[in-house]
């Protein structure tokens, strides 16, 4: 709460009935009920805050949790070498072959990259969308540093998907060795991807936008009117 | 906050549309989408994997949990996912997850068989588990009824039920060469495999489980006659020397063979799981059945050696069975031993001679009365040598037309047939005889005599030797010295020549003057009374020139008696 009590004389544009085109930078007198309204100048819609964001972001979220569970059941990848019978690998087998095979970093770094961030990926997310919809005033400044933390975390994950994507378009040696995606690739790239979208539609702005005290804002915006 | 004041209250204001009510709700399309993927890829996962099924092998040598794969046809219809042990510690349990499609084999009668490298004499399979790793091999079987929990086999089924072709078996009482695999051939073409071999629960024979390939099953007819063809057969016997072998596979591996007899009434296709009798050689497979066989006895009062059981009986050159004992008796009659030899005779050999003896005859149309029939037209059995060298004998019966007439007794059984000695027995006792009779010649006083003899010429000889003999080389020499003088003599410079020559030259010149006296008392007559008259110097008186030398006669009388 120290965070909070700091902010209290702040104005937003909100308050002010004012927004900045998102497209253009051309600020507009914008009030309640002309949400969306196009911009003067470039006619994109005009919004105080990412539209639907709460909503789109926990779609997003949900496609991506869903998602998450057949992106580590279902093999990512299909090795076929001379002779051997052919083998499918999930992440989790990956990694644990890896980890059996003495390569216990590399092992750390796929299992981080590919299944604890996701992971985390959602569950910040998760812990963002139902603060902000609560308008919790609870670590305001932890969450905004959460969130630039997800959004620049967030395309590392493509990690293993890059390595199938490479692996299968370098190794193609018929009967010698030939390794394939499997549907479990396409699962984990969306999940990658929707958290991608999912934070993207977050709008960080939500976290401060929490009513602190009912009284406060009234009278800054009855202040400003006249 | 003064600058933006006034500005803010400059700022455009956009013109407002009616909200479209459902925009909100158009987000929500994705995590529908994203579920509908993630179901559709559950699902998918959920269709992909078939039944998990539990096998039970005696080990788990070359199984690999997550790697060895179950495959059906060469086709990966499952992956072992687990290997324990049983609870008896007697086996391995694998665990097989098998693929959707692959349900099909989790049924009743299938069968599961770890494939790996598999070297023996009948060949190589598996050669590619040598890279590759051992699979489980899976036999589809037909049944409907589901079943999760199967036995192993421990060696690849001989025949996997999509094999056409059909099921017989064979009795033997004993395996030989022959083993789960081995080929059998028909025309020697390899139609089938031996697929199980079993000894049966009294522990008296073996019965073997064939399969016979389609479309070659059909020739396994109901008369089919099954023969053991492994290795080299190699008989001496009295046909001599026979070398028999299917082919090479079958020399190392053993093998089987099968044919109708007779060839030219095959016969109708046998049935599934017809039980057949497994011959030894082609030879008594080929030998018509004990069932059409007649038995026949001889009584032979002579030395039976080379006869042997298994030696052939000819009739009139034709082999119409085999002898099938031998049994010294004693006849206390005769007070001889004799030699009871227990024929089998096929009739059928005889083929149309026997048939149409049966179509054409009066009597009773059995081979008993066929034989008895041609006993009365003298049929004789002998013993005859088949083979000089190794003395085997065989029994033939031919009609012997010097034999006393003689009618089998009724109701005899065997019947028996009369014998007669053979050539060889005839001809023994004549060089017998021969031999008799030389053996009486008195070699020995001819022997003594001859030595007298000898000993008298010896002694003429060497009289002649010492007598006659110098005497005759005396003769010689005095001969050959009278010859000697003789040359000499005969010799154109010898003094007999010049002797004779002297003398012929004195007799010519006495001639001549006797001549002259002649033609000299011709002329003068008178002469002879008065005498010569004074002035005559011619004629000189010649009887005392023969005392005269040669030189002397030769040089000067000529002129004297020449000159007138």
């Amino acid at each position: 709460m120290a965070d909070a009590g700091g902010d209290a004389p702040v104005v937003t544009a909100t308050e002010l009935n004012v927004a900045a085109c998102a497209a253009c930078g051309r600020i507009v007198r914008l009030t309640e009920r002309c949400e969306g309204a196009p911009c003067p100048r470039c006619s994109a819609p005009l919004r105080h805050r990412k539209h639907n964001s709460l909503s789109r972001t926990w779609a997003f979220l949900i496609a991506a949790s869903i998602l998450y569970v057949p992106a580590n059941l279902l093999p990512i990848m299909r090795t076929q070498t001379l002779g051997g019978a052919a083998r499918d690998d999930t992440i989790l087998s990956g990694v644990f072959e890896l980890w059996t095979a003495g390569s216990w970093d590399l092992a750390i770094i796929v299992f981080v990259a590919s299944i604890v961030v996701p992971l985390v990926k959602i569950g910040m997310l998760v812990l963002l969308l139902i603060t902000s919809q609560r308008g919790s005033h609870w670590a305001r400044m932890g969450r905004s540093r959460m969130y630039r933390l997800i959004e620049f975390v967030g395309h590392w994950s493509m990690l293993d998907i890059f390595v199938v994507a490479l692996m299968a378009a370098l190794v193609r040696f018929q009967t010698l060795a030939d390794i394939t995606p499997r549907p479990g690739s396409i699962a984990f790239g969306a999940v990658v991807v929707l958290t991608m979208l999912a934070s993207r539609r977050f709008d960080p702005r939500l976290i401060w936008d929490a009513p602190s005290q009912p009284r406060q804002p009234a009278p800054i915006i009855n202040t400003e009117r006249p | 906050m003064s600058e933006p004041e006034p500005s803010l209250r400059d700022l455009p204001e956009p013109s407002v549309r009616q909200p479209r009510r459902w925009t909100v709700s158009v987000i929500w399309v994705v995590p529908f989408i994203a579920a509908l993927a993630a179901g559709i890829l559950g699902v998918r996962s959920y269709l992909g994997s078939g039944p998990s099924v539990i096998i039970d092998f005696k080990t788990a040598e070359g199984l690999e949990a997550g790697k060895t794969e179950v495959r059906y046809k060469d086709v990966p219809i499952g992956k072992v996912k687990r290997t324990e042990l049983t609870e008896d510690g007697q086996g391995v349990r694998v665990h097989v997850a098998l693929i959707r499609d692959a349900e099909i084999v989790a049924v009743e009668d299938s069968n599961f068989w770890v494939v790996r490298p598999r070297v023996g004499l009948g060949g190589v399979s598996g050669l590619g588990t040598l890279i590759s790793g051992a699979y489980i091999g899976v036999d589809r079987g037909r049944s409907k009824e589901e079943r999760t929990e199967f036995q192993g086999l421990e060696k690849p089924p001989g025949v996997t039920s999509d094999q056409q072709g059909r099921h017989f078996a064979l009795t033997t009482n004993d395996l030989g060469s022959l083993d789960t695999g081995s080929p059998i051939y028909y025309r020697r073409i390899a139609v089938g495999r031996i697929i199980d071999r079993a000894l049966d629960a009294d522990g008296k024979r073996v019965t073997l489980q064939l399969f016979i390939d389609a479309p070659y099953d059909k020739f396994v007819t109901t008369n089919a006659r099954f023969w053991n063809a492994s290795g080299i057969d190699v008989q001496v016997d009295a046909n001599g020397f026979k070398l028999n072998t299917q082919s090479l596979a079958t020399v190392i591996a053993g093998g089987l063979a099968f044919q109708p007899f007779p060839e030219d009434q095959p016969g109708a296709p046998a049935a599934e799981n017809t039980q057949f009798q497994l011959f030894d050689d082609r030879t008594a497979a080929q030998a018509p059945s004990e069932s059409e066989s007649k038995r026949l006895r001889l009584r032979f009062y002579q030395n039976t050696r080379g006869l042997t059981v298994g030696a052939p009986v000819e009739f009139q050159g034709i082999e119409i069975g085999r002898v099938r004992s031998l049994e010294l008796d004693f006849d206390r009659e005769r007070k001889e031993f004799w030699t009871d030899v227990a024929l089998d005779v096929y009739p059928r050999s005889m083929g149309r001679a026997f048939d149409s003896w049966q179509r054409n005859t009066q009597r009773e149309p059995t081979a008993d009365t066929f034989f008895r029939v041609l006993v009365e037209r003298n049929l004789r059995a002998q013993l005859r040598t088949a083979n000089l060298i190794t003395g085997q004998l065989y029994v033939a019966l031919d009609f012997d037309p010097k034999a006393k007439k003689m009618v089998a007794p009724a109701g005899q059984d065997p019947l028996e047939i009369p014998t007669s000695r053979g050539e060889f027995d005839q001809i023994q006792e004549q060089i017998s005889s021969i031999v008799t009779k030389i053996d009486s010649i008195p070699f020995e006083e001819i022997g003594n005599n001859l030595k007298n003899t000898l000993k008298s010429a010896d002694e003429l000889v060497k009289k002649l030797d010492g007598q006659v003999v110098p005497e005759l080389q005396k003769t010689v020499a005095e001969a050959h010295r009278t010859l000697g003088a003789a040359t000499d003599a005969l010799s154109d410079d010898s003094r007999l020549q010049s002797d004779v020559r002297g003398t012929m030259d004195e007799v010519g010149r006495a001639a001549r003057s006797l001549r002259t006296l002649a033609d000299y008392l011709q002329r003068h007559p008178e002469s002879l009374l008065r005498g010569r008259p004074s002035g005559e110097q011619e004629l000189k008186p010649s009887p005392p020139a023969s005392s005269s030398t040669a030189i002397d006669t030769s040089v000067t009388p000529p002129a004297a008696p020449e000159k007138p």
